[in-house]
């Protein structure tokens, strides 16, 4: 693992050099959410006994903890094929594992960042939830998926433009369809069964039951937990393939 | 130092390289010259690590590029054709995080990046980001990274393209400085005066194939030491002469315009395989 820190050190000091742009871009997406379908639809509107408000919190929470540990493979495809510094880390004498261990710690990084914001926002709002041990564990854990994936992901494109037809195609329709803005127990049977199969549903189910105070969501913990680890290890795999 | 044995590399259509074998001593200054597309740069991806061989071996310091990978890289500096800095951290930042991803301790890389820095003259801009370098400045804080972790074989590949004359002459200078301090250089360039300036011995590289290999005196001796290019139908014609007044016998009998110089590599190259190094 040695070298590790230095591709998360690298990460986050780009991070903090693009800090006021960053926070303002993590900011505008859950502030339109939060306008649109929560203002918008009015305090009236009740889901599961709770004002939507309170219902959306921490579905925009699982969303943007997907999104911007996802949004790694961004930063990594800049770095690959942009600037060329992935050369550099090639180059180097570590291991795929520490290269991989970097990349996921400043995806779930940048994560907890975009959830910080989100909760102030909330609590500007006025909507106080709790944020347990238990709410900060499922965030990190829905991270580590999505970072895992992004690296996976990172990896195996060509492009840069391949990388953002993979967000399209898989990121964005899970952000919509993951339980984020609805209950995924108003949907038809047939179709719960098949969101079922995304893992934003369990996040976004699991974040919410812990901000809400309801029993500790074990499978999807379990879940969740496993399928990062999976894709951690096709991620760590797939890093010789990006060498020519 | 180098030891390079039946390497080859097949990208899909292409056959980059076909067979190397070359073999680089400690101390040297070694010379890869070729034209665009004759495998330079594919040869130092795979001793550096950044590209796999099709089939063959490469040692670096007795390491195997792929057995003891993590040891073989250890022993070398890379300085890329294109420049891989992180633009938007600091000339000192890129620096330290490259001493980080070679293990060095705290005390090691901030001793280590004010010697380097003054090396190439470029303390002063330690805390600028990179993006507000000029490309010399950048080519020499690429230098100093690649020397951070004191590697045994440095290799620069393409280091003055693209630089005006001057800033060329400068990294030249540096190149050499390095080469004094112990460190065996690979160096690949398509700059034939760059080769004759710096080179203990150079290899000849075409569509893959090393062509010739040889010190540069010598691989010039081999044609002569003065050129004299002449126009004859429309084309251009060079004849090779031992000495200075066995050309002028020729000029002699001339009527057409000729150019009378000394004998480079370039002619070296031409002979060898019909090509220049650098297009016209």
């Amino acid at each position: 693992m040695r070298g590790f820190f230095a591709i998360y050190l690298r990460e986050i000091l780009i991070l903090r050099k693009k800090l006021f742009r960053q926070v303002a871009s993590m900011s505008v997406g859950p502030l339109l959410y939060l306008v649109a379908f929560g203002l918008g639809m009015g305090e009236g509107v009740q889901v599961s006994g709770r004002s939507y408000l309170e219902f959306l919190i921490p579905g925009l929470v699982a969303m943007s903890s997907m999104t911007q540990s996802f949004a790694i493979a961004s930063e990594i495809n800049i770095a690959r094929f942009y600037w060329r510094i992935f050369e550099e880390f090639q180059a180097a004498p570590i291991r795929n594992i520490a290269y991989v261990a970097g990349e996921v710690l400043a995806g779930i990084t940048r994560a907890l960042l975009s959830v910080c914001i989100i909760l102030i926002i909330g609590l500007a709002s006025g909507i106080f939830l709790r944020y347990s041990l238990a709410f900060w564990l499922f965030v990190v854990v829905n991270s580590f998926v999505f970072a895992s994936l992004a690296v996976c992901l990172a990896m195996l494109v060509k492009s840069h433009a391949d990388q953002a037809l993979l967000t399209n195609f898989f990121i964005t329709p899970m952000a919509f369809l993951g339980g984020t803005f609805f209950p995924v127990e108003r949907m038809p049977p047939w179709v719960q069964k098949t969101l079922q199969l995304l893992p934003l549903t369990h996040a976004a189910k699991a974040i919410r039951s812990s901000a809400f105070g309801l029993p500790f969501e074990t499978f999807s913990l379990l879940l969740l937990t496993g399928l990062g680890l999976l894709l951690f290890v096709l991620a760590f795999l797939c890093v010789n393939r990006a060498k020519e | 130092m180098i030891r390079i044995e039946n390497l080859t590399k097949r990208y899909r259509n292409l056959q980059a390289l076909q067979g190397i074998n070359l073999g680089v001593k400690e101390g040297e200054l070694f010379a890869y010259l070729g034209p665009n597309g004759s495998g330079k740069t594919t040869t130092i991806k795979i001793l550096t690590g950044l590209a796999r061989p099709t089939s063959g071996d490469a040692y670096l310091d007795g390491f195997h590029i792929e057995r003891d990978t993590l040891k073989a890289k250890k022993q070398c500096g890379l300085v890329t054709q294109t420049i891989n800095l992180d633009h938007e951290l600091t000339v000192y930042e890129n620096l330290d995080i490259h001493g980080r991803l070679f293990h060095m301790s705290a005390g090691e890389r901030k001793a280590r990046i004010v010697e380097l820095l003054e090396y190439v003259e470029i303390f002063d801009r330690r805390n600028s980001p990179v993006k507000h370098l000029s490309g010399g400045m950048k080519r020499r804080v690429m230098v100093a990274r690649a020397l951070m972790h004191k590697p045994r074989i440095l290799f620069l590949d393409e280091p003055t393209v693209g630089l005006d004359p001057t800033i060329r002459r400068r990294i030249w200078s540096l190149i050499k400085k390095i080469q004094q301090n112990g460190s065996t250089i690979f160096l690949t360039t398509h700059y034939i005066e760059e080769a004759e300036f710096l080179a203990d011995r150079v290899a000849f590289l075409d569509e893959g194939r090393v062509a010739a290999v040889g010190k540069p005196q010598d691989l010039m001796a081999q044609l002569g030491s003065w050129a004299l290019d002449e126009i004859a139908d429309g084309e251009m014609e060079t004849t090779y002469f031992r000495s200075r007044d066995e050309a002028n016998r020729h000029i002699e009998r001339q009527k057409g315009g000729f150019a009378l110089r000394r004998v480079n590599l370039e002619d070296v190259f031409l002979s060898m395989t019909g090509k220049r190094v650098k297009p016209a």
